[in-house]
């Protein structure tokens, strides 16, 4: 009895043990609080745009009278929706309601991660590439690495922006009271804004990105219709839209999209790719210099990641001076400077500390993630719930952002090509490194370069935490080192090409309107 | 006492078969064999298990990158004999990978300590043999910070596992069968980084491992001297996603296996308290997982801590 009472015991010790804590996880971006902005920002309209001419380049008609037979068959909908909202709706209204910029945001995100990985090889060892033409056959379109990934979030984040500002254009033009402020049984469920409602500002948000996701992401657009009909049913539910003010602002954000559209299709990623003709090419002027050029270490050998992405077209600033930004030549691999570099990765390499791991996964970003340029959205996002922003004014720091990010992959890229030297474990093979070795040169860290960029903008916009978000960016650039891929010059110099990079968005951002 | 109560330990190890490793496994949580009261079992164990063809969800491919991903370990572990019809158990391994090409590096550390409570209930002659039944419940947990969002180089999952486990044995005269089915309830895990993909998009370090199942059934011959078996498992994990083509694997894959192999265990006539253990096993059938082969070694050694009162010793002529 007694054997059997110690058995039971211990057998309920370790249930307990074992099953104590829940398995429920509460993931961060669900808890965001509901979009609630300090200010309207109801002058936005006169905010400096990023490629319209003009706020009303695309004209908005004006909206039917609120005692019109139609208009108030649409206070209708709302009612009855309202009359009848189930749990699964009140969630959506939740979900939806931390913002449009936030929530397309995260969810363009969640498109770079799923499509984050490099092809598999061919059976005769080649690789195959991705074709925007034929997007849903392996590998499907597209291969959202990092320099793909910033591209995406800057046009999408800047698209946003001048679509906002054009609607806020027209809002102040029209200023049309929210259903909820019009018919007192409509109830808000959102916070009530004194913003005029027409056109939605949601609606815009809806109009412009899905354009713009059927260029980046065209494999995904089931999914994509799926969450913009959900968005748009919400500010139904919630009372703070009636459905021609949405579809007045979806009209007039497809409208905007298409002016990025047509700078993207036009803006050189499309060939960025080369061809092995320009990948023998780069490995021979280098070898020309005297120096050592950048093999890749993988096998079967693949060639290097988008060559040409340091052509691609600029948001904050011209050619001339991209390369007047660009960084100096790297050590020459038969300086003692670089020896000594070389031995400083394999003392990281050799010595591995649980802290430094941490730091190295931390801010690896590697395949299947948002890349770096997704995690500084990430950590803009969760800054910028704080701070009360109206959706003009999100999308306006996003795109301050995300254009300084995709600038400052064009940076790193024409940098990494122009010098396309060795990385570390190619010089010498005793380093192994603690994360996955990236498919490009060395020269300059891409994890430093977009930090650099990063922090500078966000420090601008929030310049409470500028030091905090420096740390920040110091640390993934130093994650670079402790993860034996990358020498310290590569850190060093991208971190001040990518602030010089940030410099670009700081200016614009001092100069856009937006904090007079 | 009778035939499933031994003076001899009877280690062996399940190595894991994973991408990483699962935790390293004694035989004697899963054998029909029981320690007598107050004798206590211990020893060491070296195995190396390695794999070059992985499954990429059910796609078999090899990857050049990694070429022959290889773990060693060394493990401690012990037995006691509470009483003849209840034991505790306990293992913890050390565990070092590396891979043959490609860059990564490989880890190294102390992985999870394991502790199990093993009792038998039942115990009774059935026709010419004898049948015994036992339960088993055992929870382990790591015993170091090592990192494990870096499979294949992981040397573990990290997760806080409770497994309860239901055998039968039955033996008649030398020959022996036992099978054995066991639930695995997987804690949560916590990573380095604050947000991952699996099928969609999280924005959390901390990762729901899905609960597993394992089956086992093992036969051959037992005596006091010599024990020589077939082993055939499976390991089932109860959810979890495939690893997408091309991606690196992640603590929470479906991780599936069907392995086949051998095992003895040999005791010195002359010294009866010392054993030897070998063994070794091929992964027939996985998903999300190396095609491991695996070796294992051991040496283990029994001590009575109470010699005087010698009813309690087995008396190796009924085994």
């Amino acid at each position: 009895m007694k054997k059997q009472f110690f058995y039971t015991a211990t057998l309920i010790v370790l249930i307990g043990w074992g099953t104590g804590c829940s398995k429920t996880i509460d993931e961060k971006n669900l808890s965001y609080p509901e979009l609630n902005p300090s200010k309207t920002d109801l002058n936005a309209g006169a905010w400096k745009t990023i490629l319209l001419t003009n706020p009303d380049e695309f004209a908005v008609a004006a909206p039917a009278a609120t005692n019109t037979p139609g208009y108030i068959a649409e206070l209708n909908e709302i009612k009855s929706w309202q009359n009848k909202l189930t749990g699964e709706q009140k969630e959506i209204i939740r979900y939806w309601s931390a913002g449009a910029i936030l929530r397309w945001n995260e969810i363009l995100r969640e498109l770079v991660a799923k499509h984050n990985l490099p092809p598999y090889q061919n059976a005769d060892n080649t690789y195959p590439a991705p074709n925007a033409n034929n997007p849903f056959a392996y590998p499907q379109f597209p291969f959202a690495n990092p320099p793909y990934a910033s591209r995406a979030y800057a046009y999408v984040s800047a698209a946003q922006y001048d679509a906002l500002v054009a609607a806020h254009h027209f809002k102040k033009l029209y200023n049309r009271n929210a259903p909820y402020k019009l018919d007192s049984v409509i109830k808000a469920m959102v916070p009530a804004s004194d913003l005029p409602s027409y056109p939605s500002e949601d609606g815009v948000v809806i109009g412009v990105t899905v354009e713009l996701l059927k260029l980046l992401f065209p494999t995904d657009l089931a999914f994509i219709q799926e969450k913009a009909n959900e968005h748009k049913l919400y500010r139904i539910m919630a009372g703070a839209n009636v459905r021609s003010e949405i579809e007045a602002g979806e009209s007039l954000g497809k409208l905007v999209a298409g002016k990025f559209t047509a700078r993207a299709r036009a803006d050189r990623a499309g060939t960025a790719g080369g061809n092995a003709a320009l990948w023998a090419q780069l490995e021979q002027q280098t070898i020309a210099t005297g120096e050592t050029p950048w093999i890749s270490y993988e096998s079967p050998k693949r060639p290097p990641m988008l060559p040409l992405f340091g052509k691609v077209r600029t948001f904050l600033f011209d050619s001339a001076t991209l390369v007047s930004i660009r960084p100096p030549a790297p050590p020459s691999t038969k300086s003692p400077e670089f020896k000594k570099e070389l031995e400083e990765v394999l003392y990281y390499s050799k010595n591995p500390t649980r802290e430094r791991m941490r730091i190295v996964h931390f801010w690896a970003d590697g395949v299947n993630t948002a890349t770096p340029s997704g995690h500084w959205n990430a950590i803009a996002a969760d800054d910028f719930v704080k701070q009360g922003y109206s959706e003009v004014r999100w999308a306006r720091n996003m795109a301050l952002l995300n254009m300084a990010l995709m600038d400052a992959a064009i940076a790193c890229w024409d940098t990494k090509f122009l010098y396309f030297n060795p990385r570390p474990s190619q010089v010498d093979p005793n380093i192994k490194t603690l994360t996955g070795l990236p498919n490009f040169p060395s020269y300059t860290s891409g994890h430093s370069t977009f930090s650099g960029a990063a922090a500078t903008v966000l420090g601008q916009i929030i310049p409470a935490k500028a030091s905090e978000y420096k740390a920040m960016a110091s640390e993934a650039s130093l994650s670079r080192i402790y993860g034996a891929i990358h020498y310290r010059s590569d850190c060093v110099e991208g971190l001040k090409c990518g602030e010089r990079v940030g410099g670009f968005a700081v200016n614009r951002a001092k100069a856009d309107g937006a904090d007079q | 006492m009778k035939r499933l109560h031994t003076k001899n330990c009877n280690w062996l190890l399940s190595l894991c078969f994973c991408l990483a490793m699962l935790s390293a496994k004694a035989q004697t949580d899963i054998d029909g064999i029981m320690m007598t009261k107050t004798n206590f079992c211990t020893g060491v164990v070296y195995s190396h298990s390695s794999w070059k063809n992985y499954w990429e969800g059910t796609f078999k491919r090899d990857n050049a990158n990694l070429g022959t991903v290889s773990t060693q370990m060394i493990g401690v572990m012990g037995n006691y004999g509470i009483t003849d019809k209840l034991n505790i158990l306990f293992g913890v391994p050390y565990v070092q990978t590396k891979a043959s090409e490609g860059s990564l590096k490989g880890m190294k550390g102390v992985q999870d300590l394991s502790l199990w409570v093993k009792w038998m209930p039942v115990d009774l002659r059935i026709g010419k043999g004898e049948f015994s039944a036992y339960g088993v419940a055992g929870y382990s947990f790591p015993v170091s910070n090592y990192v494990v969002d870096f499979l294949p180089m992981s040397i573990g999952l990290r997760s806080k596992n409770l497994s309860l486990r239901a055998i039968a044995d039955y033996q008649i005269g030398k020959f022996f069968v036992t099978g054995s089915a066991t639930y695995v309830l997987r804690s949560n895990i916590k990573i380095d980084r604050n947000s991952y993909y699996t099928t969609e998009m999280h924005y959390t370090n901390e990762v729901k491992m899905p609960d597993a199942a394992s089956f086992n059934f093992r036969t051959g011959y037992r005596s006091n001297s010599f024990t020589g078996e077939l082993v055939f498992s499976n390991w089932t994990t109860l959810g979890g996603f495939d690893i997408t083509k091309n991606n690196m694997p992640f603590p929470s894959n479906e991780m599936n296996a069907t392995r086949a192999g051998v095992a003895f265990k040999y005791t010195m006539k002359q010294l009866p308290g010392l054993s030897v253990i070998g063994g070794s096993n091929i992964t027939l059938t996985g998903r999300n997982v190396g095609q491991s082969t695996d070796f294992s070694a051991g040496v283990f050694y029994v001590f009575d801590f109470k010699k005087k009162n010698k009813k309690n010793s087995p008396d190796p002529k009924k085994i």
